[in-house]
């Protein structure tokens, strides 16, 4: 859901045509992929034509088969439990270039992509993940106006005050909103649509939904929609599912910093007690029982963070997938799991 | 030794045709470097302890000279993280030694620093740096003050948190003592209260005004040696939107390849990111 801010190159429409791979980085090290079969009926490990739709959330339960037996199919496949990622955070990239290359409309992308957060869901669920973040809306993805709403975000881009900025652009965004761009209308429509679709699946697997992020800015129904979800999934403990909407990592870091200045200037909080853990707590992963990364898998091939969580990926392993984001499947995500138990993590302490 | 000086001045004209080529794309204005592997490559040399660190040098010393060439005005380097305190106390020390034995080299008349007019910056939490290798660090600052062809910034007891909570610290110092002097200085009527409480509020530019990194631009493109892909409390706050590279060779044995292939991968991305900043 990211292919609105990253590089791709427009492709003439093709049909029938078998899609070209991309020429392989030398630097993306992601090893060959092993196949997880953690369930001898699962419907989406042959999802090979991407148009079909998931009808239904089949799951063998994790604790119904056991540790042991769990244990053993992840040694098969070559992961060990001991070392499986508390929290995967994930760049859902490549959606748009995806449905260029096959002659799909973008919201088709955008729908593969959709499909594809189910499959990682389910996979997290059966790995025993703790909390799976998706970057689905980024602050820098609201594409401004090119008419006289221009205005506003002149007057935003003034070196006022930060407060008449941001209403400058609020001002803006909410008077031109029923002319926002066509992609992002249909992807707040697809994320209301996903919440509505998935709410009772995800109470019944023991998902906890919870979404960081401005919410303010976001249309009304699915403002209404999350704090639904978030309220009728808050006691469940299985997998926290964090969706990353309107936000970015210096939006975070900004908004902590003012709470914390405003706790300051009230008397509140002695300057001499800020540290980084109170920091933390300011940020909008204070929600997250574990708001730091341990693993950020990005697709399509960039190679940038793009402004997610910077504060708490700083000793996140990265692993950047050429796949673009509906192609990736269950495969690549045990291979990028893979990598990651592999590399050796020091935090700057000893290990040679 | 005139067939080395022959091949040396070829390599040197070949470089400079390559940079000159290169050149006609964008060139990345600040490049930021995590000199990783060290350790390793002193293992797999089976040399001793540190030495890995010594070895190092010469590599830093070459992508200074390869970037600065090339055109690259700003250059970071992560020198020593707060959690490098965790090694051993040997290697910590020795660390240190090295670090203010190069600094001190730094000021020499044959160094890179006069070769290229570069102003240097030593950036991080420098109070918890031992006395020798502050005083070195900041007599190195004031003699390259005047200097303004390039630029290099040295991270020393640096991580990004540390840098974000100094500057929110810093942040509010400033603006609680400007409330202090607001109230000091007049009577407070409804307006003029309402404009002195804006001033005082934190702003965007406030904490990258007092950032350690306020000196310099973000960077374009974070290069991390060893193959090992994550940013270890570097720049987190900089490198929101710059190009992560990862080659697999250890910190002594990068070398020119791996910066052009850098600076190639940039250009490919550059007309993009350029329209995206100016959107924001």
């Amino acid at each position: 859901m990211h292919s609105l801010r990253f590089p791709y190159f427009p492709l003439p429409k093709i049909t029938n045509v078998p899609v070209k791979s991309r020429p392989s980085s030398p630097f993306s090290v992601v090893p060959k992929l092993h196949k997880l079969n953690l369930s001898s009926a699962n419907p989406h490990a042959a999802a090979e034509d991407h148009c079909t739709q998931v009808k239904s959330w089949e799951l063998v339960d994790r604790e119904e088969k056991g540790d042991h037996q769990v244990a053993e199919e992840l040694a098969a496949a070559g992961l060990r439990a001991e070392l499986m990622p508390k929290h995967v955070a994930v760049i859902m990239d490549g959606n748009r270039r995806w449905a260029l290359e096959r002659g799909l409309s973008v919201e088709d992308g955008h729908r593969g992509g959709g499909r594809v957060m189910k499959q990682i869901v389910e996979i997290c669920l059966k790995l025993g993940v703790k909390v799976l973040t998706f970057f689905a809306f980024s602050t820098e993805n609201w594409i401004r106006p090119a008419v006289s709403g221009l205005l506003f975000f002149v007057f935003a881009a003034l070196p006022f005050n930060f407060s008449i900025s941001h209403l400058c652009l609020s001002i803006g965004r909410l008077i031109y909103g029923p002319c926002m761009q066509e992609e992002v209308a249909f992807l707040m429509s697809l994320f209301e649509e996903v919440i509505n679709s998935d709410l009772e699946d995800f109470k019944r697997l023991g998902v906890r939904m919870s979404v960081i992020g401005n919410k303010s800015e976001l249309p009304m129904s699915l403002q209404g929609l999350i704090r639904l979800a978030e309220e009728s999934t808050k006691a469940n403990s299985k997998l926290q599912l964090v969706g990353a909407m309107n936000y970015s990592g210096r939006y975070d870091i900004t908004q902590a910093c003012k709470s914390i200045a405003k706790k300051v200037k009230d008397g509140l909080l002695p300057l001499q007690e800020i540290d980084e853990a109170l920091f933390q707590q300011e940020l909008e992963t204070k929600c997250i029982e574990f708001p730091q990364p341990d693993l950020l898998i990005r697709t399509s091939g960039e190679l940038r963070v793009s402004n997610f969580m910077l504060w708490q990926m700083a000793y996140t392993e990265l692993v950047f997938v050429e796949k673009l984001y509906p192609d990736f499947g269950e495969a690549d995500f045990i291979a990028a799991v893979s990598s990651f138990q592999k590399r050796g993590r020091r935090r700057g302490g000893n290990k040679y | 030794m005139g067939e080395d000086r022959f091949f040396g001045s070829s390599l040197t004209i070949l470089r400079r045709f390559l940079f000159r080529i290169l050149a006609v794309g964008p060139i990345p204005n600040h490049i930021a470097f995590i000199m990783d592997g060290n350790r390793r490559y002193a293992k797999k040399q089976n040399l001793e302890q540190g030495a890995g660190h010594k070895a190092g040098f010469p590599a830093l010393m070459s992508m200074l000279k390869y970037c600065y060439e090339l055109g690259v005005k700003f250059i970071t380097v992560y020198a020593f993280s707060i959690d490098n305190f965790k090694r051993r106390p040997e290697e910590v020390q020795y660390v240190m030694d090295l670090m203010q034995e190069k600094i001190e080299g730094l000021l020499k008349e044959e160094s890179i620093v006069n070769q290229y007019g570069v102003r240097v910056y030593f950036v991080g939490n420098l109070k918890l740096l031992n006395e020798p290798v502050r005083v070195a660090a900041e007599k190195a600052m004031l003699a390259t003050a005047n200097n303004t062809n390039t630029v290099l910034l040295i991270c020393m007891a640096y991580t990004s948190s540390d840098e974000i909570v100094h500057s929110i610290q810093n942040s509010c110092q400033e603006k609680w003592d400007q409330m202090q002097a607001s109230k000091v200085n007049g009577a407070c009527n409804g307006d003029i209260c309402k404009q002195e409480k804006e001033r005082c509020a934190i702003k965007l530019v406030d904490l990258e005004k007092h950032m350690y990194m306020g000196v310099a631009p973000d960077p374009d493109i974070l290069i991390r040696s060893s193959g090992e892909m994550r940013l270890s409390n570097f720049l987190l706050w900089q490198s929101a939107n710059c190009l992560l590279y990862s080659p697999s060779a250890l910190w002594p044995e990068i070398g020119l390849r791996h910066l052009v292939w850098a600076v190639l991968n940039f250009q490919r991305n550059h007309s993009y990111l350029e329209k995206k900043k100016k959107q924001l």
